[in-house]
């Protein structure tokens, strides 16, 4: 039997500044090659679950552990949970004035790596997946996010995935706000990545489209910082259909 | 999670080495300031009968004028103590070779040599109050370009040149410490770039203040001649010592008619030093001036470099950062006279500031009656690092015609968290994305300078970032 890449017992977690409960008692499992997505109403606590799991300091896990690749990373600092390659596409990703795209990029890469980048190589590699992102290469000589429309914005962070290669990888509605090209163009990044064996997905969307071209393994849904309900793909064409009210009662 | 900071000092052991001076290697007059010093100082230097009698009269200037009473404090500043001139027992030389080794190695370790190798057109170092090496390449001498010392050239063929220019823009009478420097300058350089001269490559001036309770008084004069082109450098720096240090340079610029001059500076004084500097440039039509400024040093700084638009379609930009730690108190800023029609200044002031350091940014834009149409855009940005930490900022306008066009913007923030995680979710641990974070804040600096000092300046910040997490 394999051992889960992702392992969440008893989650519960608040928001550090006001010690607001978001999350109360989440049990997840996630095994490489999986893919699973996590649907929820507004305000449920979708990202707040994927920002714990990387350790964002604006929430406080209260209880219950995180366990990545068997090391426990409840209380694990986030760039090493990078490190151990984890990865969160962000909802709305930071605009970093006087730091370009590139220079991020490599920064990064040597981190998780541990290894010194070869420029012209990296640069080779990087412009064939943007290539595939249908994004511009003047973006890489461009700050950070700044200025960067929506769609861009997303691509860079597909980009990045593409690039650092992380295990687990966690879509914060990477696809929200996207015209239906641009969706396609990054689930063709998204499908990239998973071809490389051992590899795992979360994503959390309100959407279908993102999830066209993927094989969904399990769909979660989340109500009020719990988890409601576990079933496969069916569940998320059954929510687009007859929305959350359902899960709601329960 | 609670950010702490330590108030401890930051490794500065690049800059902070000190050499041992022996009494037999340095000649150094005694400490503070009477008629009997300028007048050693003035036989030290062999003055022409003018500069002797101009020195003296700055003395008397310096006497008369009172001490400023605005700005951060220099009551740590005790003129009796400072010594005005500090001579190593060396001559001038154009061979790195013949360069005393303790000298040498000094500026071998800030890579002064190696910048000349690799980018530099010519190099000036100044070792306390003389320069011990100056050196300009062939093909740039062959071109009629002058950079020499400043006591070299008062007795060459520029002398005339050098009387009618030398402390005209920064008068002794302009405030106490540029009294005080005209009595006891010593050492700087003079440059002068003929019509239509190019020079593709930067010029150079390093000044290493070593000497303990020493004062560094270096005058620098730059005259770009009509259509010239010129890029030049200043770098400075000092090893730390528990008594203060004086710096009150003066730099002089004159900019032809359609010529262009770009002055560049990194200052990393030590954490003692009070850095009185003055800098004016003076723009004829036509003519732009760019400042580029970083100022990480020194326990007080009052630094306004001021630019003076002097004929129609002068153009000047101010491209400048001051990080303030521990310590320090940095006022910098700048001051633009807008003195003929359609003149125009663009201003990119920012600051840093951490560990309880205050940093303040004062301008002044003057528009006078005849700068008709003139245009003048300002844009200030403050990053503090925490909360004990303090940033101002206190822009005067004087707008002197209707026709004129102003803007002043400022902004004052802090590090937000959501971008220190953002950068940690891609490996980096929280001092490396906050050194990045504010390395891409001073980028409207760094990318200015050339590749040698963008680098240099971005390890002054990594130096001033690290232990900046508890």
């Amino acid at each position: 039997m394999s051992q889960a890449l992702l392992k969440i017992r008893g989650l519960r977690a608040s928001v550090t500044a006001d010690d607001t409960q978001i999350l109360h008692g989440i049990d997840l499992d996630i095994m490489p090659g999986e893919i699973h997505v996590l649907m929820g109403p507004n305000g449920a606590g979708k990202s707040t679950l994927g920002n714990c799991i990387m350790g964002n300091p604006a929430y406080t896990i209260t209880d219950g552990t995180i366990e990545f690749n068997g090391q426990d990373i409840t209380h694990e600092s986030t760039d090493k949970r990078a490190k151990a390659g984890l990865f969160l596409s962000f909802q709305n990703p930071i605009e970093v004035p006087g730091i370009t795209l590139s220079t991020f990029i490599k920064t990064a890469s040597e981190e998780i790596t541990g290894d010194h980048v070869r420029l012209w190589k990296f640069r080779k590699q990087l412009e064939s997946n943007m290539e595939m992102l249908q994004m511009d290469k003047a973006y890489l000589d461009r700050d950070l996010n700044v200025g960067f429309s929506g769609g861009e914005k997303k691509k860079a962070e597909i980009l990045q995935l593409l690039t650092l290669q992380p295990k687990l990888a966690i879509l914060d509605e990477t696809d929200s706000g996207l015209d239906v090209d641009a969706v396609r163009t990054v689930s063709q990044g998204v499908e990239q990545y998973m071809k490389e064996s051992g590899r795992a997905l979360i994503i959390i969307t309100h959407s279908t489209r993102i999830l066209e071209a993927l094989k969904v393994n399990y769909t979660h849904v989340l109500v009020d910082g719990k988890l409601v309900a576990t079933g496969d793909a069916s569940i998320i064409d059954d929510i687009n259909q007859n929305g959350f009210e359902k899960y709601l009662q329960n | 999670m609670k950010e702490k900071v330590q108030l401890e000092d930051i490794n500065r052991s690049l800059y902070d080495f000190k050499d041992i001076e022996t009494e037999e290697n340095f000649y150094k007059l005694d400490e503070g300031l009477s008629v009997d010093i300028v007048e050693q100082i003035s036989r030290e230097k062999n003055d022409p009968d003018w500069m002797r009698e101009f020195r003296l009269h700055c003395l008397d200037v310096y006497n008369r004028t009172a001490m400023k009473d605005w700005g951060p404090s220099i009551e740590g500043l005790n003129m009796d103590d400072i010594v005005t001139y500090v001579r190593p027992k060396t001559q001038m030389s154009a061979k790195w070779s013949d360069v005393p080794d303790d000298i040498k190695n000094t500026f071998e370790r800030l890579g002064i040599p190696q910048a000349e190798r690799e980018s530099l057109a010519g190099v000036g170092a100044q070792y306390d109050s003389e320069l011990v090496y100056h050196n300009v390449r062939e093909e740039v001498a062959a071109m009629g370009v002058i950079y020499t010392d400043l006591e070299s050239a008062l007795h060459g063929p520029y002398a005339d040149m050098i009387k009618e220019h030398f402390m005209k823009l920064v008068p002794p009478t302009d405030h106490k410490f540029a009294a005080l420097h005209g009595a006891v300058w010593s050492g700087g350089s003079f440059v002068y770039v003929p019509p239509k001269v190019t020079v593709e490559i930067p010029l150079q001036s390093y000044f290493r203040l070593n000497a303990p309770g020493a004062g560094q008084f270096e005058h620098t004069l730059i005259i770009v001649d009509e259509g010239a082109d010129l890029h030049f450098i200043e770098g400075c720096s000092a090893p730390k010592y528990n008594v203060a240090n004086l710096h009150a340079g003066c730099v002089e610029l004159y900019v032809s008619k359609d010529a262009r001059l770009r002055y560049s500076t990194i200052e990393n004084w030590s954490k003692n030093m009070y850095n009185l500097n003055t800098k004016r440039a003076l723009i004829e039509e036509g003519g732009k001036m760019e400042w580029v400024s970083g100022s990480f040093g020194s326990h007080v700084s009052y630094l306004y470099p001021m630019t003076i638009l002097n004929g129609k379609n002068a153009h000047m930009d101010y491209t400048g950062i001051t990080f303030a730690g521990a310590t320090q108190n940095l006022d910098t800023g700048m001051k633009v006279i807008h003195n003929a029609p359609d003149t125009t200044s663009v201003i990119n002031a920012k600051s840093i500031s951490k560990s309880g350091g205050i940093s303040t940014y004062r301008s002044a834009v003057v528009i006078n009656p005849k700068a008709t149409g003139s245009k003048s855009t300002a844009n200030c940005e403050s990053l503090m690092l925490d909360n004990e930490s303090r940033s101002d900022t206190i822009p005067a306008m004087d707008v002197r015609t209707a026709d004129a066009d102003i803007g002043h913007e400022a902004k004052i923030g802090r590090i937000s968290d959501e971008a220190v995680f953002y950068l940690m979710s891609r490996g980096m641990n929280e001092e490396s994305a906050r050194a990045m974070i504010v390395s891409g804040f001073a980028n409207n600096v760094s990318k200015e300078l050339p590749l040698e000092y963008a680098v240099e300046m971005n390890n002054l910040i990594r130096l001033e970032m690290v232990g900046s997490i508890g």
